[in-house]
């Protein structure tokens, strides 16, 4: 569970995000959409720890973790995956995993949900494909066995065949009921699917929100035409 | 033959002692990007220790056996305090760095001169590194030939620490993609630390080779930090592979030049080797290759 209360953060002296407010309950998905430029991947720098708040406070399962490192974030049960298919280029997948735990039956957990990526375990992760290094990217997060799941629009930049394998993934992780996830996402329609709340954010600030599902298609656009 | 063996073998030794030298900046310099003037006298405070070592253990048969792991730790903890006064507060400021290193060069120097003298103190070789063994004419010095065991052995073990540990790994991870590091749970922050404990313990274990081929001295450091530096950037930044075969090429050209000119002169004539080579190939010997990867 996460509560971002009130955050205004940005970068140097230009704030992105002004009071923003936002809860993802135990269990519970929330999307984060909106236009280019709005602050999506900043609140989730935020909420991860990457971006100091100028003010508000971040609570983790109730925890008030604001001032805490990415990592210490990460020990309280935070994953998070980052935009743009990032890995360790010059580490192998299986390096990529082993930085998170060498329990050879952990990692065979998480090469069961990304098939594709067992026969790749000794290419460097720069000769990856953009989606499998994305499908890496989401594997390594789950090792560290989040309760709080962050992922920054995991289906942008990949070929289609892979977007539907990743979009099933999520969505199940979603269903899984003992995950919190927090997803920002282009596709509005799949992150509505895959989630149970939604939020628009314009400009930094939360314009719109409301139940998910795909009856919510309308109104999430509506939202964001404004 | 001579003529080709003598440079070909005391340049090897010379190329192995740079290799000990520049293993660590490797590491910080190389991997961590922080332009550390002051690795040098690391390796003077691990030529130091095995000289203190002596004066405590006067069989010099244990001795200088004893001063390479002290040497590692004394010269790892330097750097870790240097990291953690100094340096901590500059990253990402490369050329402040630079300067305040410089500063921390000198201050070092003068505190060596103040303790020990200006004039420096011999190290005196264990019996079982006294005489040399015949390669073609050439009386091989086994005190040549520890050295370069010493330095291959550094580097397997640096090798395989980065390879194969955990803390290799978050190494590696750490200066690759310092942010996507922190997020999966690496605290950078100790492994900054931790690198740079390495990077200096390697200087100083360097420094005990050093002192058994030239003694100690306060100025010691300054004899080795540039050509240290040039065979990291020469060998190609983040690349042990690069920086092993720089630090023999520089090493054994400067043996054939000064063969063939004099000494200070070989010291030019190498640097403007390295220059050329750096203006053709400013990269370095090795890159790494990957799909536009961040």
């Amino acid at each position: 569970m996460i509560e971002i209360k009130g955050v205004t953060a940005g970068y140097g002296r230009t704030m992105v995000l002004h009071d923003v407010s936002l809860e993802v309950p135990v269990g519970g998905a929330v999307a984060v959409m909106g236009h280019n430029g709005a602050g999506k991947t900043t609140l989730l720098r935020v909420a991860v720890g990457l971006i100091p708040v100028r003010s508000g406070t971040v609570l983790l399962d109730g925890e008030d973790v604001t001032g805490l490192r990415p990592s210490g974030r990460v020990r309280r049960g935070l994953g998070y995956v980052p935009q743009g298919q990032q890995a360790f280029p010059h580490m192998t997948t299986l390096e990529n995993l082993q930085l998170i735990t060498t329990d050879r039956s952990a990692i065979d957990e998480v090469l069961d949900t990304f098939p594709a990526l067992r026969g790749l375990l000794g290419r460097r992760a720069g000769l990856l494909s953009g989606g499998q290094r994305q499908q890496l990217s989401i594997a390594r997060t789950l090792l560290t066995r989040p309760r709080m799941l962050i992922l920054d629009e995991p289906t942008e930049g990949i070929q289609p065949n892979v977007v539907a394998e990743i979009e099933e993934v999520i969505t199940d992780l979603t269903r899984r009921g003992d995950l919190s996830v927090l997803l920002v996402e282009q596709h509005v329609g799949f992150a509505l699917r895959a989630t149970d709340r939604y939020s628009v954010l314009e400009s930094g600030r939360v314009t719109s929100s409301g139940e998910g599902g795909e009856g919510a298609l309308d109104a999430v656009r509506a939202a964001m035409a404004v | 033959m001579d003529s080709f063996t003598t440079p070909l073998l005391a340049g090897t030794a010379t190329g192995a002692l740079l290799l000990i030298a520049a293993l660590g900046l490797a590491l910080t310099f190389g991997q961590m990007g922080v332009i550390n003037m002051a690795h040098g006298e690391f390796l003077m405070a691990g030529a130091y220790t095995a000289f203190l070592t002596q004066q405590v253990i006067s069989n010099t048969d244990i001795s200088i056996l004893v001063a390479i792991p002290v040497a590692f730790v004394v010269a790892g903890l330097l750097g870790l305090l240097l990291e953690m006064t100094v340096i901590s507060w500059m990253y990402r400021r490369p050329l402040d760095t630079l300067l305040v290193t410089v500063g921390v060069s000198l201050v070092l120097q003068q505190l060596a001169k103040d303790i020990f003298g200006a004039q420096g103190d011999p190290v005196e070789s264990p019996g079982w590194l006294d005489g040399n063994v015949d390669v073609f004419g050439y009386n091989w010095p086994y005190r040549q030939m520890f050295t370069i065991v010493l330095a291959l052995v550094s580097l397997c073990v640096l090798a395989a620490l980065l390879k194969y540990s955990s803390f290799g790994r978050q190494i590696r991870a750490t200066v690759q993609n310092r942010d996507l590091a922190e997020t999966v749970g690496v605290r950078t922050r100790v492994v900054d630390r931790l690198t740079f404990f390495l990077g200096s313990g390697l200087a100083g274990v360097g420094g005990v080779a050093v002192s058994l081929i030239s003694g100690t001295n306060p100025r010691l450091g300054t004899t080795y930090i540039i050509s240290a530096f040039l065979v990291v950037v020469a060998g190609g930044l983040g690349q042990l592979k690069g920086t092993v075969i720089a630090a023999f090429a520089v090493g054994i050209a400067t043996a054939f030049f000064a063969d063939w000119t004099s000494a200070s002169m070989a010291q030019v004539a190498t640097f403007a080797l390295v220059v050329v080579f750096l203006q053709l190939r400013p990269q370095g010997l090795f890159t790494v290759r990957s799909r536009g990867l961040a």
